[in-house]
């Protein structure tokens, strides 16, 4: 063999090495983690604490209130951040493109998906809570998530919309359809898999979301459900703040299996919007 | 509007289009008969499809461009301030180069599209018209057994059909054609062509192309552009025999283009 092949197959098989190592070395420590986590959550999980009520007593304390307040909040926030954020990019991509107000947003945009939660927070506080007086309460903090993954999903919106070939608008068009016709019946239909996918981040994002709760002001300990968009609430990883605090290790056992069930409840969410984006990629594919 | 009935012929006086600061027709006067077929031919870039996206107005739709001058459809100027573009192309169709059905409908829904979209579908007819459009595009007896499969199923020269029958459902009195063919292989090509003189007892049919053949087979009349001007429009037989322009006889002749 040619001395300069040998070298260079050499080192073709060493970078492969490298880039294995990066995808394992991650992954390992994640697995690691789980393992762990699941490893000290085991003495908690079991219904029982599923369907108990925050307690002293680190054994009897479960986690209802905390997984309710969250699927609550999702909800509310995805019902909030989704018909906005898809009503904003369906403006920006379809009617103000090249507009300057468009442009201004866009920029905007793209910045306040990098502001710092917590921020979102604080304004949450004072817009929400004070001046529109919703109070400690599910439809405050579901808003202030709602504004945090606002920019997710419009920008996820805006990606699908973009990849509905102007072929398909034309047809419309030429066939007499108004442009509000396009929109509906023919572009949103086929950017439907693309939105779902923006709303599969903004649920990973929100249901996580700990620092702008806090600062508006979700309970720690409560022994009942909310009654409504207006009551007071917690939320899972208000919940796991506040065992993993605690200064009693036996608290530490149920901060574990809080996170067990805060990612169950996260996988089963994404799981069932990725189920129905497949369902409907099926039907755009046309193998129903 | 003048008291004539409704047949479908378009005058062109000198119309104008610009794409930005770009000129892309000049002075642009022809007459369009109604029930034949009117074939635009020219080389890339003499305005032939910008002319024809004139003729629905959907070329005022990209970004900075405009028009200038009249056209008038059955008397009526299409782009006088009262006329409502979408209800135009509800009377003036349109075929694109590529087949591009919708690919979320089964082959029925994008039969019904253009009516469902604009919300004028009778459902109680919905079946009758499937089946008029679909044969009316030479289509149905290849479909009939599966209108419920996706039409981005079909071969591409069933969906240009399919793209065909989409448009005449809506009941145009004009079908304008935008180099339909030049995605599809000499078959498909030769079923559209077929097609194209059927449709002509009831539809006045525009089509542009750039394959001279295909005009000279298809077409009644004819018209030359060259650079975003109309060079010469005759009688199909007559341009390609007895062309009168210098610049005519060179491009039929294949000098250039």
């Amino acid at each position: 063999m040619h001395p300069e092949t040998r070298t260079r197959r050499r080192n073709e098989r060493l970078f492969r090495l490298l880039c294995l190592s990066c995808l394992f070395l991650p992954l390992a420590m994640l697995v690691w983690l789980l393992g762990d986590l699941v490893v000290k959550a085991m003495p908690r999980l079991h219904m029982d604490f599923l369907s108990g009520y925050p307690s002293r007593r680190a054994t009897d304390a479960g986690v209802l209130p905390g997984m309710i307040g969250s699927l609550y909040l999702i909800f509310l926030t995805v019902s909030l951040a989704m018909p906005i954020g898809v009503g904003a990019a369906i403006y920006l991509e379809e009617f103000g493109r090249r507009s300057r107000l468009a442009h201004l947003i866009e920029v905007n945009i793209a910045n306040l998906a990098g502001v710092p939660s917590i921020i979102y927070g604080l304004l949450g506080l004072e817009i929400f809570v004070r001046v529109l007086g919703l109070g400690r309460s599910l439809l405050a903090g579901a808003a202030t998530l709602a504004l945090l993954v606002l920019p997710v999903i419009i920008m996820a919106t805006r990606e699908a919309l973009r990849t509905v070939p102007d072929s398909l608008r034309e047809a419309a068009v030429g066939l007499g359809a108004t442009p509000w016709q396009v929109v509906r019946q023919v572009v949103l239909p086929q950017s439907m898999p693309g939105i779902m996918t923006g709303c599969i981040l903004a649920v990973s994002r929100a249901i996580g979301e700990t620092a702008p709760l806090v600062v508006i002001g979700a309970l720690t300990f409560i022994t009942f459900l909310p009654d409504g968009v207006l009551a007071p609430f917690t939320a899972l990883p208000i919940q796991i703040f506040n065992w993993i605090s605690r200064p009693q290790a036996a608290f530490a056992h149920n901060a574990a299996a809080g996170i067990v069930v805060l990612m169950g409840t996260l996988l089963l969410l994404n799981a069932t919007a990725i189920y129905l984006r497949g369902r409907m990629e099926r039907i755009q594919k046309g193998t129903h | 509007m003048n008291a004539q009935v409704a047949t479908g012929r378009f005058e062109a006086e000198d119309a104008d289009a610009w794409f930005g600061p770009k000129q892309v027709l000049r002075k642009v006067n022809l007459m369009i008969p109604e029930r034949r077929i009117t074939a635009v031919i020219g080389p890339s870039g003499c305005g032939k499809s910008t002319f024809i996206r004139c003729l629905n107005r959907m070329h005022e739709l990209v970004p900075g461009a405009r028009t200038a001058g009249r056209i008038r459809l059955d008397g009526e100027n299409i782009y006088a301030p009262d006329v409502d573009p979408v209800l135009l192309r509800r009377r003036v169709g349109m075929v694109f180069q590529k087949p591009n059905p919708f690919p979320t409908m089964s082959i029925r829904d994008n039969v019904l599209s253009g009516l469902r979209l604009t919300g004028a579908l009778d459902r109680s007819r919905a079946e009758a018209i499937v089946e008029q459009a679909l044969r009316a595009a030479a289509l149905w007896e290849e479909v009939r057994d599966r209108l419920g499969e996706p039409g981005v199923g079909l071969s591409g020269g069933q969906q240009q059909r399919l793209c065909i029958a989409r448009t005449l459902a809506v009941s145009p009195e004009v079908v304008l054609m935008d180099e339909p063919c030049s995605a599809l292989d000499p078959i498909a090509t030769a079923r559209i062509e077929d097609l194209l003189s059927e449709l002509k007892a009831r539809y006045t049919i525009v089509i542009v192309t750039h394959n001279m053949q295909q005009a000279a087979r298809v077409s009644d009349r004819t018209a030359f552009f060259l650079a975003g001007e109309l060079i010469e429009v005759a009688e199909t037989d007559n341009l390609f025999t007895y062309p009168v322009d210098r610049r005519t006889e060179d491009y039929i002749t294949g000098k250039f283009g």
